[in-house]
């Protein structure tokens, strides 16, 4: 904890005595550094802001870029641009949720996934498509999803192993 | 002044108000939810809508200000339909739960349902399912009932500067909930209950022990006492169809005698207990130089908002127990003692017009031997609900008195009730004990009332003496916050969590107007200027307790038995 309070300093010293609508920003550049909002850091932002946790959660949990846990060992984003929209990317999110169990914003309780829902990736020619750790996985259907997550499990696994 | 034009007939208003207070001024009535009084409007619920003529849209009434020549409709068909819609769209994901409810008879969206004619469901939402949250010792959150109006939201940021709670999510998944998905009980909420007093649903609601008082109650190995709250008597009645404003003290003591409980206390004289312990402390603190101001530290909501927002100013809250925590803890010495009861066979119950005496009566510090002073708080709402439920009914029953020694209480103890009653009474005894001899006029009038800060000056044997009075923790913040900015011509503050104080807390009856509970405010003043004991030095019983078990005020056993500590909190 300490050493993210520590990550956070630079950042509300930049924003001290900036109002409520210095939030938004202050909460992206926070959670750019950190990786997400943990409750230390919106404890902390709510001493320094003199702003009530409960506004700061509020507001950061109205819009859908923010997290309020780690992310994953493998940060997997699902485009939801109207391509991919259209080639059925509603499923492919379905299945994910399904084969991890989480919803997107969370992270599974291996700490392996985490699930994002992203504007589009400008990756529209291989509609749908995902990118697990930064790598892409085009032209997606249901099926294929739960053989690509297997693939990371085992990476995972033999990463441990070695 | 404007005059505008309101279903075809001219009324008066003033430029710039809105256009509900001239229909409520004029006695036309139209349903609002998400509209409090005296606070910023939202419109969020859009229920108190009218036309006005050349808006295309509907407009609404609580947040739209008044234009001269402006005409309104406020009962046109299509203002009606659009208000049945709007409840019927929040009944479409509500639970179809009255039966089961407590609000059940005393819930705002019911009425409506009822008021605008709604008989069938005519839009199926998927139930919300959400978890009960019952962490708290004071309040009970059920987000499935919530219609999200944001009062609760409201008030808790707006009159008691708390923010407890907020707005969390978005969209269809939004709720009212304190941060990070956790309980209430680890938020900064400071129990208050005034969220539930602004509730049109059974969204909130106090954490009941009628069950644990029951049970108590039909132990035979128990001696159950009562105690009831100084501001319990005059709203009571309101519950069983009495004007506000009815004391109803001596049908209350009836009542409660018929539900067994065995030997029925005013709390009114344990007020007094403690303005002879308050005002000796501050005596004390202002010849000793300790720290000043001193606040009174009878109000358990207040006490928590100073352990978690100002814990710098702690050592300024009187130690003084609340007259509830100082009864509690005489009748498991002193009375025990003197009755021959086990302390462990003796349930203390007290009747309070707060859901924070809840969390107060639990606080590790109040109690001994690992025995709680006080073992169950029933709110007003509470007792009322166990009176029906043993078919009581006030208006018929006779007049009791209440037990000694502990039923003797002076009017001082009784105006402890209202914003401004701690502060009159403790003045009352503070002069006598500086001097010796009686205020003159015991009325000290510029203390009293509604305003949410009331300051006064008066001069004790020569002594200027600046005091404070501030109810609303809205209210407080300003204060102790000029404090913490360095003034340092007050003395002694009284403050109150909730408006007006105790006769308006976060226990007592619902679904009344601001009159209702001015008239709670005025019975407690009318019985001052009735009765002829008003001061707590002349309460003989009190006197009797010095001499025979406490000794002295501020004494070693007064130090044990009715004198506390506070402790910081740290709480997101
Ligand atoms: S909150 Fe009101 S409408 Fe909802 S179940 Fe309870 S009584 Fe019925
Ligand atoms: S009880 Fe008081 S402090 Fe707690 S949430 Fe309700 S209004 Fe806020
Ligand atoms: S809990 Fe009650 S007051 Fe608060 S938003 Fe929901 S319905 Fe309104
Ligand atoms: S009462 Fe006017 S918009 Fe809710």
């Amino acid at each position: 904890m300490n050493v993210e309070i520590k990550q956070l300093e630079p950042i509300l010293k930049k924003y001290e005595g900036g109002g409520r609508d210095q939030l938004i920003p202050l909460l992206q550049e926070v959670q750019n550094t950190v990786g997400y909002l943990s409750r230390e850091s919106i404890t902390c932002i709510s001493r320094k802001m003199n702003l009530p946790a409960s506004k700061i959660y509020g507001v950061a949990t109205f819009y859908n870029q923010f997290r309020f846990t780690p992310q994953g060992k493998y940060h997997v984003q699902v485009c939801r641009g109207t391509a991919c929209h259209v080639k059925g990317s509603a499923a492919i999110l379905e299945a994910l949720q399904k084969e991890l169990g989480v919803n997107p914003g969370q992270t599974t309780r291996d700490g392996l996934f985490s699930l994002e829902v992203v504007a589009c990736i400008g990756a529209c020619g291989l509609a749908p498509v995902i990118t697990v750790d930064g790598e892409f996985h085009a032209r997606l259907t249901p099926e294929l999803v739960g053989e690509i997550i297997e693939t990371y499990r085992r990476k995972a696994a033999e990463n441990v192993k070695a | 002044m404007a005059a505008i034009e309101i279903n075809g007939r001219i009324a008066e208003a003033t430029e710039g108000e809105t256009i509900l207070t001239v229909l409520r001024r004029i006695g036309v009535r139209v349903p609002t939810l998400c509209h409090i009084d005296g606070l910023t409007p939202t419109g969020a619920c859009r229920l108190c809508v009218v036309e006005v003529e050349g808006m295309p849209g509907l407009v609404p009434s609580c947040a739209y200000p008044v234009r001269d020549g402006m005409k309104v409709q406020t009962h046109s068909p299509r203002a009606v339909r659009a208000r049945k819609t709007i409840i019927e769209l929040l009944l479409a994901d509500h639970p179809d739960d009255c039966l089961y409810c407590e609000r059940n008879g005393c819930c705002q969206l019911q009425d409506l349902a009822e008021e605008l004619g709604v008989r069938k469901r005519r839009y199926a939402g998927g139930h919300r399912r959400a978890n009960l949250d019952i962490s708290s010792p004071s309040i009970v959150r059920n987000p499935e009932k919530c219609i999200l109006c944001g009062r609760c939201v409201r008030v808790c940021e707006e009159v008691q500067a708390v923010s407890a709670i907020d707005f969390v999510g978005r969209g269809c998944r939004t709720q009212v909930a304190p941060p990070f998905g956790e309980g209430i009980n680890v938020s900064s909420c400071i129990n208050c209950g005034q969220c539930i007093v602004a509730c049109p649903t059974g969204a909130l609601r106090e954490q009941s022990d009628i069950k644990k008082v029951s049970d108590a109650l039909s132990n035979p190995a128990l001696t159950v006492v009562v105690q009831h709250a100084p501001s319990v008597s005059v709203t009571i009645g309101e519950e069983f169809g009495l004007k506000p404003g009815t004391d109803a003290v001596g049908v209350l003591t009836t009542a409660l005698r018929r539900l067994g409980f065995k030997y029925v206390f005013d709390t009114g004289f344990s007020a007094d207990l403690t303005i002879m312990e308050e005002g000796s402390e501050l005596i004390h603190r202002i010849k000793h130089g300790g720290k000043l101001p001193m606040f009174t530290s009878c109000s358990p909501g207040w006490v928590k908002f100073v352990e978690t927002f100002y814990p710098d100013l702690m050592g300024n809250v009187s130690s003084c127990k609340s007259p509830q925590q100082m009864m509690g803890a005489i009748i498991k010495t002193f009375f025990a003692e003197r009755e021959k009861i086990d302390p462990k066979k003796i349930f203390s119950v007290s009747i309070m017009p707060c859901t924070a005496k809840k969390f107060e009566a639990g606080r590790p510090e109040m109690g001994r031997d690992g025995l709680a002073d006080i073992d169950a708080v029933l709110t007003t709402r509470e007792l009322a609900r166990l009176i029906r439920l043993r078919g009581l009914d006030l208006n018929t029953l006779e007049s009791d008195e209440a037990d000694t020694p502990f039923g003797e209480r002076t009017t001082a103890g009784k105006i402890f009730g209202a914003s401004g009653g701690v502060m009159e009474a403790a003045l009352r005894s503070a002069y006598y004990l500086l001097t010796g001899a009686e205020m003159e006029d015991l009325n000290i009038k510029n203390v009293r009332g509604f305003d949410g800060i009331k300051e006064a000056r008066l001069n004790i044997n020569g002594i200027d003496v600046g005091v404070a009075v501030v109810s609303g923790l809205g209210n407080a913040r300003k204060l102790l916050d000029e404090i913490r900015a360095g003034r340092d011509d007050l003395h002694f503050i009284e403050v109150m969590t909730c408006p007006g104080g105790c006769i308006n807390g976060g226990g007592q009856p619902l679904k009344v107007d601001q009159e209702a509970v001015k008239a709670r405010m005025r019975a407690l003043y009318k019985i001052d200027r009735e009765e002829a004991l008003r001061t707590s030095h002349s309460n003989a019983s009190i006197k009797r307790l010095y001499d025979e078990f406490l000794g002295e005020p501020l004494g070693e056993k007064s130090h044990h038995l009715l004198h506390t500590h506070y402790v910081e909190r740290d709480v997101v």
